[in-house]
């Protein structure tokens, strides 16, 4: 019969109509539905409307989401290196950067001139970042992680995207709340919750006083 | 459902027969190629379209997947630019690769437009990038570039205007990075070289005019007494899917001429590619096709794994790492296809309501990819043996920002029901929705017929292809990955019109999900074992030198990766044979007698997307 096939399409597009309804009255008509319903409004129960009123409703990221590098570094209340880096300015980052937005100034003792293991100057060109995630992906010292904030709209693009070492910085704190279980299995395969090099450190330590003591004893 | 099983036929014993008997034919006119690591034969410029014939006609290699040049300066003794041809019997088995060298300041070749007619385009573009003449080509201009556009880019000795290090790491980075923006270097406007006698006055309208005027293709509308208009459509509208264009020409309403003009979002991804390391080039592969940046990355990484497979230490991926790959990849077919049928009904006239179904659907294969990927279009997930990450424990968000919902899905379970439930119903509604729909029907049945001879002589791919019945498909003709494990039929239909290429694409949805409802189990069973078979935390594996052309069948047709490497750390080429640009090649056939209106239609049954067309 000529018509059933739109009557047929019709038909599923009510369908929808209904369904948007029957979740509002589902939810008592609020305008936003309460947390726990959530996963079943946005999700695969989901029958009827599909959409998210951002930004008094956002989609909260996934662990892995990447958006825009930050640099980690300690605490700022740790005991013995408060906002101390944990980028050694290898340079694995700058290396690895697909588009090449990453510049380090290796860090050198001004006495000696040599190199230390920091960097004295950190910049990321966030207009260049392509956020592919190489460089958290690659770094030997979880230095460099890739950030959740996604709301980073500034007024001036020739003065405010270039993000330096104090802009980049993040507390290490902060990437055990945004990333609780990355976190977790990386401080796993460290040894430890402190930086490589400090775990490093104290194991020498403990080796040095280890057989100090057994030869008083 | 009309499906078809192909022969699976993987040895490359027909490739050494197809090379004898081109031997014994030619003699002197071909050599085999014997650069190590090299394959296929080299065929004498002036012996070229005689071997074509013949390889065509006689050896049953019909279908020429891809075309393209290499840059040799400085390789061997004699710098020579280097045209490569990847020939395909329709009947499956590996590619047959025709090579024909002429020299770099006097490049000239003989044009295969006349044997393949997919080679327009892909010819065009030869000359537009890399400066090979072809003699014979019935429209040689540029095709990516503008006229008023400085040298041939991919050519070694050309530099870009930023242009700072031969190859990336930039040594500027570290360990002293002196950090300045491009733009500050050399400012917009000023980055610019015209070529010698170019002038911009009046540049615009002889451009124009060179359109319009161009080749007339030969259609006569002589009993109509109406006079002919030249129509441009695009490249702001929103029908062309992007920033394409085509101009055509009208008797009436009826379509004499069209040809389609691209080239506005080029950024020669090829050129970048050349510059990157192997690694680097992962994540640009996303911005080809960005709906489909899971196929994209594997087609990528098959490539790159057919040349690490060349030397010697090279462990090929795991299984699960595998049974991952096709997961993702099948996934992604089903959300383009989703939301291809979505747009062309949009272009039907539909307005938004089956495109917006078709991306709730979407959403939910996209969040999925976020939370395995840690991003939803430009995923970069695949790495040289394996994946980046294994599939998380749970799909969980966590909240960083005000107002931020939180959601926490166990992954198995929920692809469980996207597979079993959510995706199926979709489909289903899909075809309720639209398929019987007397306005489609009127629409689509007839509109735009590409028959089964114009669709492999076009080179056209994927639904293109299989909806004008030819039964091809990558993933049976040489299997990559486990799709020799898994159970599916290669979908097929025969009248090749805009109806079929929509039915199509609801035929391969079914048969995706026949795959992943088989990838499933296999994703349990394989749980805990590696992902990854190479070395973590290995950013420049030693890549040997050598060729290789990695294709797979990506949702929009054959996407195929030519690399050539020298055993350094960057491809010295890196080609990318992108279905939607060269399905393009045949829309002015397809759409020639048609109305006007009927174009919209039959662009969007091609499905092209113009970060690929464009590159």
């Amino acid at each position: 019969m000529y018509g059933s096939g739109i009557l047929r399409g019709l038909g599923v597009t009510l369908k929808h109509f209904i369904n948007t309804y029957l979740e509002d009255i589902r939810w008592g008509f609020r305008r936003h539905i309460p947390d726990e319903a959530f996963p079943l409004r946005q999700g695969l129960e989901t029958r009827g409307i599909f959409t998210v009123e951002y930004p008094d409703e956002k989609l909260a990221t996934p662990e892995r989401f990447r958006f825009i590098p930050f640099l980690v570094v300690d605490n700022y209340d740790h005991p013995e290196r408060p906002g101390h880096d944990w980028c050694t300015s290898c340079g694995i980052c700058a290396k690895v950067c697909p588009p090449q937005c990453i510049w380090i100034v290796r860090g050198t003792n001004p006495e000696t001139g040599r190199p230390v293991p920091e960097p004295a100057e950190f910049y990321i060109d966030i207009d260049i970042c392509m956020n592919c995630g190489f460089c958290a992906e690659f770094c030997p010292f979880d230095a460099i992680k890739m950030d959740h904030d996604y709301e980073l709209a500034s007024y001036d693009r020739t003065t405010a995207h270039i993000f330096n070492k104090q802009r980049l910085s993040k507390e290490f704190r902060y990437w055990q709340s945004i990333a609780p279980t990355r976190a977790a299995e990386e401080a796993e395969a460290r040894g430890g919750w402190e930086h490589k090099d400090v775990l490093k450190q104290r194991e020498r330590e403990a080796r040095a006083k280890a057989p100090a003591g057994g030869s008083e004893n | 459902m009309m499906t078809e099983q192909v022969q699976v036929s993987t040895s490359t014993a027909p490739l050494d027969e197809a090379v004898r008997r081109l031997e014994a034919h030619f003699g002197n006119a071909i050599r085999r190629d014997d650069r190590e690591g090299y394959t296929g034969v080299v065929v004498e410029p002036s012996h070229l379209v005689e071997v074509a014939k013949f390889v065509r006609d006689s050896l049953g290699f019909t279908y020429l997947a891809s075309a393209t040049a290499v840059d040799y300066l400085g390789k061997s003794e004699s710098d020579h630019l280097e045209m490569v041809y990847h020939v395909c019997d329709l009947r499956g088995g590996p590619p047959l690769t025709l090579k024909a060298q002429t020299p770099r300041d006097q490049a000239t070749l003989p044009s295969l437009v006349s044997v393949w007619p997919g080679a327009d385009f892909q010819e065009r573009e030869a000359w537009d990038l890399m400066g090979i003449r072809f003699e014979g080509h019935p429209n040689l201009k540029r095709i990516l570039m503008w006229e008023g556009f400085h040298g041939h880019p991919l050519r070694k000795d050309w530099k870009e205007a930023y242009y700072e290090q031969e190859h990336k790491p930039f040594d500027s980075r570290w360990p002293e990075g002196h950090v300045r923006r491009a733009e500050e270097l050399n400012p917009f406007g000023k980055n610019v070289r015209y070529p010698a006698g170019f002038s911009l006055d009046g540049y615009e309208e002889q451009a124009e005019r060179a359109i319009y005027e161009g080749a007339p293709l030969g259609v006569q509308v002589s009993d109509l007494a109406t006079e002919q208009v030249v129509v441009s459509l695009g490249p702001q509208h929103p029908s062309t899917h992007g920033v394409f264009r085509m101009v055509v020409t009208l008797d009436g309403e009826t379509i004499v001429r069209l040809e389609p003009v691209m080239g506005y979002l080029h950024r020669n991804h090829e050129k970048i590619g050349e510059r990157n390391t192997f690694l680097h080039n992962m994540p640009f592969t996303d911005r080809l096709d960005y709906f489909c940046s899971m196929s994209n990355n594997l087609g990528y990484a098959v490539a790159v794994e057919k040349l690490l497979a060349l030397g010697k230490r090279w462990d090929p991926p795991t299984y699960r790492a595998e049974a991952i790959r096709v997961l993702m990849v099948e996934l992604t077919r089903i959300l383009n296809h989703l939301v291809a049928i979505g747009f062309l009904l949009n272009d039907l006239g539909a307005y938004f309501t089956p495109l917006m179904y078709s991306i709730i659907e979407r959403e939910l294969i996209l969040d999925f990819f976020e939370a395995v990927s840690g991003s939803r279009m430009m995923c970069n997930y695949m790495r040289f043996g394996g994946v980046a990450y294994d599939l998380p424990e749970r799909l969980q968000s966590t909240a960083a920002l005000i107002n931020d919902r939180v959601r926490d899905f166990d992954t198995m379970h929920y692809l469980r029901a996207l597979i079993h439930d959510r995706l199926p119903r979709a489909v289903e509604q899909t075809n309720d929705l639209l398929t019987t729909n007397e306005i489609i029907t009127n629409r689509c049945i007839g509109v735009g017929v590409l028959t089964r001879e114009d669709a492999i002589a076009y080179s056209a791919a994927g639904p293109v292809l299989r909806a004008s019945g030819v039964p091809y498909d990558v993933r049976r003709a040489e299997p990559y990955s486990i799709y020799p494990d898994l159970e599916f039929d290669v979908a097929v239909r025969y009248h090749g019109d805009v109806y079929d290429r929509y039915l199509i694409r609801l035929d391969e949805m079914v048969q995706s999900l026949r795959i992943l409802k088989q990838i499933l189990p296999i994703l349990e069973e394989t749980k805990g074992q590696p992902f990854f078979s190479g070395k973590p935390g290995q950013y420049n594996p030693r890549v040997p030198a050598g060729e290789a052309y990695g294709r797979v069948e990506n949702p929009k047709g054959e996407l195929g990766f030519y690399l050539v490497s020298d055993g350094g750390q960057n491809p010295w080429r890196y080609h990318v044979r992108s279905p939607s640009f060269i399905n393009l090649t045949a829309l002015s056939q397809m759409c020639k007698g048609h109305k006007v209106a009927d174009v919209v239609a039959i662009l969007g049954s091609i499905d092209i997307v113009l970060g690929e067309v464009d590159r």
